[in-house]
């Protein structure tokens, strides 16, 4: 699926904290991970995983008390914790632009829906005139299903899927190379999500964009993306191609999250795994693996040391134990086939 | 065919619902009410008719502002009917009281979405639980403190001495979701809505919650009314399903008589929409056209027509009525029968 691999963004130890009344929070914990050009890549997890803070620290959009506290974020070559504000306003929107969950909340509710396009542009490109911005407004509105007379519509006049939609517009506006869509299905309805998801993945191939899509519907992810991210209490313990994810999971977090899911079909899963305990409170993360506490495979090495993100196969990384040997390890170490 | 009507004595029922209708007054000016020509409603329930057998769950699924959470709160008497019989065991709970009414909540019990807004924040848990003892049970008063943790320990609040005096902002989601399970469970109920009791929990924390539904279900001999948009959450509680589309009930039949020979196109594209974890077998089928219309304005004969792909002449001009093409599976649709065989 993804075979000429070509970087896009390379994301090196970030780890962003949040400053609490309670202490600190370390919610992205010294991740690393690639996005290639032209994937959708989902990046799944439970909330307060730190999936979206994630998000929107490829944006350097964490908000105080939040704040990145270290790491990479190399896009194009450059690594953009170096840019000032002038230049990370022009990398916001040009290079990586975001969905979020609630359009309703991103859009402007008394601006019209060609305002907020031309806004967009014109920002970006103050050269470009109003006529120019609204022919290409209407271009590519039209291309999302949305009719042209709707683009004097206002935000409230549209449904929650057209919204989304127009959402998805802006960040294509200016060509971006990468959207990151926090959540963007998840307040839809089902057939509206699934129109949603189809519409995705056509802009990837229609618009050749990267997709990092956030979601905690693994569901959806199996149906939408080509490769899969699985974050547990900060770190991403898993990451591979999407079929070896569904089809063998390595760590055992993502084999119970996969066997915790419903699944529709009457012949599949007829019981659901039950996964003790709940995710941590990350002020006070758990020594050594946060997920020890929850795993049925813990040995004791599990809660002294925290295991590295392994590439146990190519393209296939995994942050777990039982697929890393050390001294102090007795159980032998799992090799994987690839 | 189960028309209803046939059932009214039927022991078998605990809940029999008929033509059930609750309309809300569009909210206009003054100015407007004057001169407009009639009063505009929102139809969010029209005329749905079900029953609810003894230690069943029956589910309502359907998406937003299709009436489903209205339906179940018309049912237990949270809000007022416009229209409709609701008949609780064998009782027409329209010929009571408001005195006798209160009595039965008792029997009636409500989970609702989000455990957080449920519950009193400076109420501690074991008082929170223990109000409905208070209300319902007020002879067994010295009783009531054991009453509570016996039921805290049922749902996993364990040990139950120790959560009883914490607050809602000092336990999990999780957690609070069981709080008000135990709540809604303490006064005994016969019915219980459970309106998305698990939607807002995390995705490792909702296989809990589900099994210890059924778990109390069994123990306590209820019947649930399930509420849900989640058909895949649906298949693993209940026995009987209801499809809604904009306040009326589209299919109705056993769930996995529902799921394996949905008959309603609309039923069809619901369940093709929800996405299986599998990339293996990805959907192909293209999704209806537009979404779900505005209640206040429905569309005319066949609510769905505008966006059914096997939509005719018909469709816009008759509205179809539940009927039963396979044994005790009802839909309302002209043109069902072509998806007998598929």
């Amino acid at each position: 699926m993804t075979t000429n691999k070509e970087i896009l963004m390379e994301i090196r130890d970030l780890s962003v904290e949040y400053t609490t009344r309670l202490g600190q929070v370390s919610a992205v914990d010294k991740i690393s991970f690639d996005i290639y050009k032209g994937e959708i890549l989902g990046l799944v997890g439970e909330s307060g995983c730190g999936k979206s803070t994630m998000g929107k620290a490829l944006m350097r959009m964490i908000q105080p008390p939040g704040k990145i506290t270290g790491g990479q974020i190399i896009f194009d070559g450059e690594d953009i914790m170096t840019y000032d504000d002038d230049q990370m306003r022009d990398f916001r929107g040009r290079r990586v632009s975001m969905i979020f969950q609630d359009p309703m909340t991103s859009l402007n509710p008394v601006q019209r829906v060609d305002e907020h396009v031309i806004e967009a542009i014109q920002v970006h490109e103050p050269e470009t005139k109003t006529e120019t911005a609204l022919k290409r407004a209407e271009k590519l509105i039209q291309k999302l299903g949305i009719r042209k007379n709707r683009m004097n519509s206002y935000p409230h006049q549209l449904s929650g899927g057209m919204r989304q939609r127009v959402m998805v517009g802006l960040g294509l506006v200016l060509n971006a190379d990468l959207i990151v869509a926090d959540e963007a299905t998840t307040s839809l309805d089902v057939i509206v999500e699934a129109k949603l998801a189809d519409q995705l993945r056509q802009i990837r191939e229609d618009f050749d964009v990267s997709l990092l899509v956030i979601t905690h519907n693994i569901a959806l992810v199996a149906e939408l993306s080509d490769r899969v991210a699985v974050m547990y209490a900060g770190h991403v313990v898993e990451i591979a191609d999407v079929e070896p994810i569904f089809d063998n999971p390595l760590h055992p977090y993502t084999k119970g999250l996969l066997d915790s899911i419903p699944n529709i079909k009457l012949d599949e899963k007829e019981v659901l795994y039950k996964m003790p305990g709940e995710p941590p409170n990350l002020t006070h993360p758990p020594s050594g693996c946060r997920f020890h506490p929850r795993c049925p495979f813990a040995m004791p090495i599990c809660s002294k040391y925290e295991p590295d993100f392994k590439e146990v196969t190519p393209g296939r990384q995994v942050k777990c134990w039982l697929y890393i040997d050390h001294p102090e390890k007795e159980q032998a170490t799992i090799e994987v086939q690839a | 065919m189960t028309i209803p009507s046939e059932n009214q004595n039927n022991e078998d029922y605990l809940v029999q619902v008929t033509n059930l209708k609750k309309w809300f007054p569009v909210q206009t000016s003054f100015i407007d009410q004057l001169f407009a020509e009639e009063r505009e409603f929102v139809r969010a329930v029209d005329g749905v008719t079900f029953n609810i057998k003894r230690g069943e769950v029956l589910g309502l699924a359907g998406e937003s502002g299709s009436g489903k959470t209205t339906i179940g709160r018309v049912t237990i008497g949270l809000d007022e009917k416009t229209d409709g019989e609701v008949i609780f065991d064998g009782i027409n709970l329209s010929t009571l009281s408001q005195e006798q009414l209160r009595k039965m909540r008792r029997r009636m019990q409500v989970i609702f979405q989000d455990p957080l807004a449920s519950l009193n924040p400076r109420m501690s848990l074991g008082d929170a639980i223990k109000q409905g003892l208070e209300i319902h049970y007020p002879e067994t008063k010295d009783q009531h403190r054991d009453i509570v943790l016996e039921m805290m320990e049922e749902v996993g609040l364990s040990p139950a001495k120790f959560f009883y005096n914490k607050f809602p902002h000092q336990i999990s989601g999780g957690q609070r979701q069981r709080v008000v399970i135990a709540r809604a469970l303490v006064t005994k109920p016969d019915l219980v809505l459970a309106d998305e009791p698990i939607a807002m929990a995390d995705v490792s924390v909702r296989a809990l919650l589900l099994d210890l539904m059924v778990k109390l279900k069994n123990d306590y001999n209820l019947t649930y009314l399930f509420i849900t948009h989640d058909l895949a959450t649906a298949k693993y509680i209940c026995d009987r399903i209801a499809i809604l589309y904009l306040g009326k009930i589209v299919e109705i039949s056993d769930l996995r008589e529902v799921y394996a020979h949905p008959l309603h196109p609309y039923t069809i594209a619901l369940l093709a929409a929800v996405p299986v974890p599998n990339p293996h077998e990805r959907r192909e089928e293209p999704m209806p056209k537009g979404e779900i219309p505005n209640p206040i304005h429905p569309p005319s004969g066949c609510r769905f027509h505008p966006r059914c792909p096997y939509a005719q002449a018909v469709c816009s001009e008759k509205e179809p009525e539940l009927r039963e093409l396979r044994p005790d599976h009802l839909v309302a649709c002209h043109f069902a029968e072509q998806f007998l065989d598929s």
